[in-house]
């Protein structure tokens, strides 16, 4: 059902990411835990699970000396004030699979973890190392940033780190930083009763799976009075897609799609009763004409931004990268 | 992007030329005397006030001069009096049409005439942009000296930029944009963009963080215009300047005296310390070596920088100080204004959000305010517009066709059946509306894809090693 500790640990050695295991007695809090592992040399983590008034999830992850303003965090994420909470705790077991006290950025590897948002704290990157559970009370690991990083793109996330204690202003010109970063789409728990279908998910491969291309129909909720509300929500979460990148970019397949789509709606709308008539034999150098000059400039926008998205992960990948130590 | 000051009122109307070799005059003649702006000043500003940066006498009348460089690099893309005599520049007021012949006399820079179009065209294979073809970009200095050498096969690279003393851009805002990206992708050549977050930190009294913030922001906008990060160098001055940048700056501020820049710019004594010392910073963009991870070796490198026309002063003072210290002087290819959509009367300011098409407008709003608050041409009535026709001079929509209806033709078409009353204005905005529309959809698509980790990509300080090819 759930990842177990020991595929997360399995994993993490194929992946050949360093990190040192710590068993101890079940903990529910970073202060117990600190009591075990506290002075191994490696910062703790404190982990938040959240959620906003529109079921939508978050994972915080922060040092524990970290200063988490729900109110201000709620700010930037869009959310106006007061619109996150902790998480109830059937959530946890829902949707991050695991237990109580065991929140951890590594629950994203569940399908069922897909939507949920995760945000880091920029500190520990000037971390030596950082301590998380893997996916249980009773172990503890502690792991560098980086390999954490590499660890969440290997399930097809996008590490974000933020400055968690930031204020800054938010209003009319300054729209909330922290926008892009929440959920595109939201979870329905069983035990609900206004049931929101999710959109339809984009191909697996290796997209992260939060993006959302905007051509993807927005689902609307059943009760006929929040419907107008959500629509305009999901609107706005259209505009505000993630800073993942968008499939047709980053993923060959969908990029030959959008190119043949457009090309082939272009070549349909052109040859009608009334173009053939016209031009007869000469039709095909007229359409071929017609796509070209149309669609030239649009083609090569999506080849650009293609080719950004690509550097960009190469570039990313080149920075992270380590020798292998001898 | 600086704004250029308040002059000294004395030395200009009064004073003789000399006491201020620097400051602009427009003598009834026409001439005007050496040049304004130590700093070459990014196209962000390019787009910004007209003539705030020049002239004259309605600089001097008006006391708010530093407001309006405050509020922004609101941008005032709109046609103004340049009649020296009555010399009604006012950034913050449009009235009247721009004499672009005579500004470019006043300035000494030169035409950018059709010959050149055809010589780009011939040199780059492909069919010139929209913006030269309207003569959007009509002016230029030593273009010429670029081409030649790049005919010789000596390369040039770009450099632009941008203050980003808000997140709200406009279309106003993309035009130098666009034609860069146009100028990178016919020319094969790299491009350096400034974000100049330490003067809007300055000059807008914003913290150094929210500078930083914004700058990144639009960054986001600009990458989403579609440059090749391949070709690419995005900076910030918090972030890059240092090294042999501000060597470079300190070469140029050893040629420039305090009076000199107190006369461009206008610096009082109340002005703080880094104002008057910013302008080096964007000067040096214009030279090679202030980017040794690119262009080291590469001494000789030319510069071409495109901008609005009102940025001609500033860049004028670069060309002054280049040979002074070595360097080949930066060309330019200029632009005219945008035009706010009331039109002449009318400005566009950050504090309006109906003045301009934002880049985040929903298709309604862009149809909204097209439909409602552009300035038109056409008649009262209908029938009045079958007898008579549209006055194309004035009407917005046709003006902003001619900025971004890509077909020839078909903009000619329009303008014959508008000008002669057989369309009507509600048939130009509807076409207007749909190229609008589709080129912030486009523009919003483009952005969604931006990543943080594709900005960081982007300004970090790599090699590029295509940047050429």
């Amino acid at each position: 059902m759930g990842y177990t500790k020991e595929q997360l640990l399995a994993h993490l050695q194929e992946l050949r990411i360093d990190f040192i295991k710590y068993d101890h007695p079940v903990v529910l809090t970073v202060e117990a835990q600190a009591k075990y592992v506290g002075n191994v040399g490696s910062a703790l983590s404190k982990n938040l699970f959240l959620k906003d008034k529109k079921h939508r999830y978050y994972i915080i992850s922060a040092l524990p000396e970290t200063k988490v303003d729900l109110k201000v965090l709620s700010q930037r994420l869009g959310l106006g004030k007061g619109g996150l909470r902790m998480a109830p705790e059937e959530a946890l077991g829902e949707i991050l699979q695991v237990p109580l006290g065991c929140v951890t950025p590594f629950s994203l590897v569940n399908e069922s973890a897909r939507n949920v948002s995760l945000l880091l704290d920029q500190g520990f990157k000037s971390q030596e190392s950082c301590i998380f559970h893997p996916l249980a009370n009773d172990t503890s690991i502690s792991l560098q940033a980086i390999d954490l990083d590499a660890y969440l793109i290997s399930i097809g996330r996008e590490p974000i780190y933020v400055d968690l204690e930031a204020t800054p202003k938010v209003g009319k010109d300054q729209p909330p930083d922290l926008a892009a970063f929440a959920p595109s789409e939201s979870i329905a728990l069983p035990d609900y009763a206004e049931k929101i279908p999710p959109s339809e998910s984009l191909p697996k491969s290796h997209v992260p799976t939060n993006s959302k291309p905007k051509e993807v129909k927005v689902a609307k909720p059943a009760k006929a009075t929040t419907a107008k509300v959500a629509k305009v929500e999901k609107e706005k979460e259209k505009s505000l897609v993630g800073s993942v990148p968008l499939a047709p970019f980053s993923d060959v397949d969908q990029f030959a799609e959008e190119i043949l789509n457009k090309t082939s709606a272009l070549l349909l709308s052109e040859i009608t009763e009334d173009s053939i008539k016209q031009h007869g034999e000469e039709l095909g150098s007229m359409v071929s004409n017609t796509i070209r000059k149309r669609l030239s400039n649009e083609l090569k926008n999506l080849a650009v931004m293609f080719k950004n998205t690509s550097y960009t992960e190469g570039f990313s990948a080149g920075i992270h990268y380590r020798r292998k130590q001898v | 992007m600086v704004c250029l000051g308040r002059i000294c009122p004395d030395m200009l109307i009064n004073g003789p030329i000399d006491a201020n070799p620097y400051s602009i005059r427009l003598n009834s003649d026409g001439r005007t005397d050496a040049v304004a702006a130590i700093s070459a000043q990014p196209p962000e500003s390019f787009s910004a006030s007209l003539l705030r940066s020049l002239l004259l006498r309605s600089l001097l009348q008006s006391d708010t001069f530093d407001e309006s460089c405050e509020s922004g690099e609101m941008e005032n893309e709109n046609e103004t009096n340049t009649e020296p005599v009555e010399a009604e520049v006012n950034p913050w007021e449009v009235s009247g049409k721009i004499d672009y012949d005579k500004l470019i006399d006043k300035f000494g820079c030169q035409r950018l005439d059709q010959s050149l179009i055809d010589r780009v065209h011939r040199l780059t294979s492909r069919p010139p942009h929209v913006f030269l073809r309207r003569g959007v970009f009509f002016a230029h200095r030593d273009l010429n000296e670029i081409l030649d050498a790049y005919e010789r096969g000596d390369k040039f690279y770009l450099y632009t930029g941008r203050g980003p003393s808000s997140e709200a851009l406009h279309l106003g805002h993309l035009v130098p944009f666009m034609f860069t990206k146009y100028l990178q992708d016919a020319f094969k050549v790299p491009l350096v963009i400034q974000l100049t977050d330490d003067e809007k930190c300055m000059w807008k009294n914003l913290s150094v963080e929210e500078s930083q913030r914004l700058a990144r922001e639009n960054a986001k906008d600009i990458i989403a215009c579609g440059f090749d990060i391949t070709r690419t160098f995005i900076f910030s001055d918090f972030d890059y300047v240092g090294g042999a940048f501000y060597k470079n700056m300190v070469k140029v501020s050893k040629c420039v005296t305090y009076n000199k820049v107190v006369g461009i710019f206008g610096f009082t004594g109340e002005d703080h310390i880094g104002k008057v010392s910013f302008p080096p910073v964007q000067a040096v963009p214009s030279f090679p070596s202030s980017f040794p991870h690119l262009f080291s070796g590469k001494e000789n490198l030319r510069c071409l920088i495109p901008c609005a026309i009102d940025q001609d002063p500033y860049f004028r003072m670069t060309r002054d100080v280049a040979p002074r210290i070595g360097y080949h002087k930066p060309a330019l290819i200029e632009s005219s204004f945008f035009p706010a959509l009331q039109g002449d009367t009318g400005k566009m300011s950050a504090s309006d959000p109906n003045s301009a098409i934002y880049v985040t407008d929903t298709p309604k709003e862009i149809k909204d305010k097209i439909n409602k608050y552009a300035f038109t041409g056409g008649q009262d009535t209908k029938e009045k517009q079958r007898l008579y026709g549209a006055n194309l001079e004035v009407d917005i929509p046709v003006k902003y066709l001619s900025f971004f209806l890509d077909d020839d033709d078909e903009l000619e078409y329009i303008k014959q059946e508008y000008g002669s009353g057989r369309m009507l204005t509600f048939d130009v905005k509807k076409r207007l509306i749909d190229l609008l529309t589709e080129l912030v959809e486009r523009h919003k698509r483009a952005r969604a894809t931006v990543t943080e980790e594709m900005v960081d990509a982007f300004m970090a300080a790599r090699p590029l090693p295509s940047m050429f090819s």
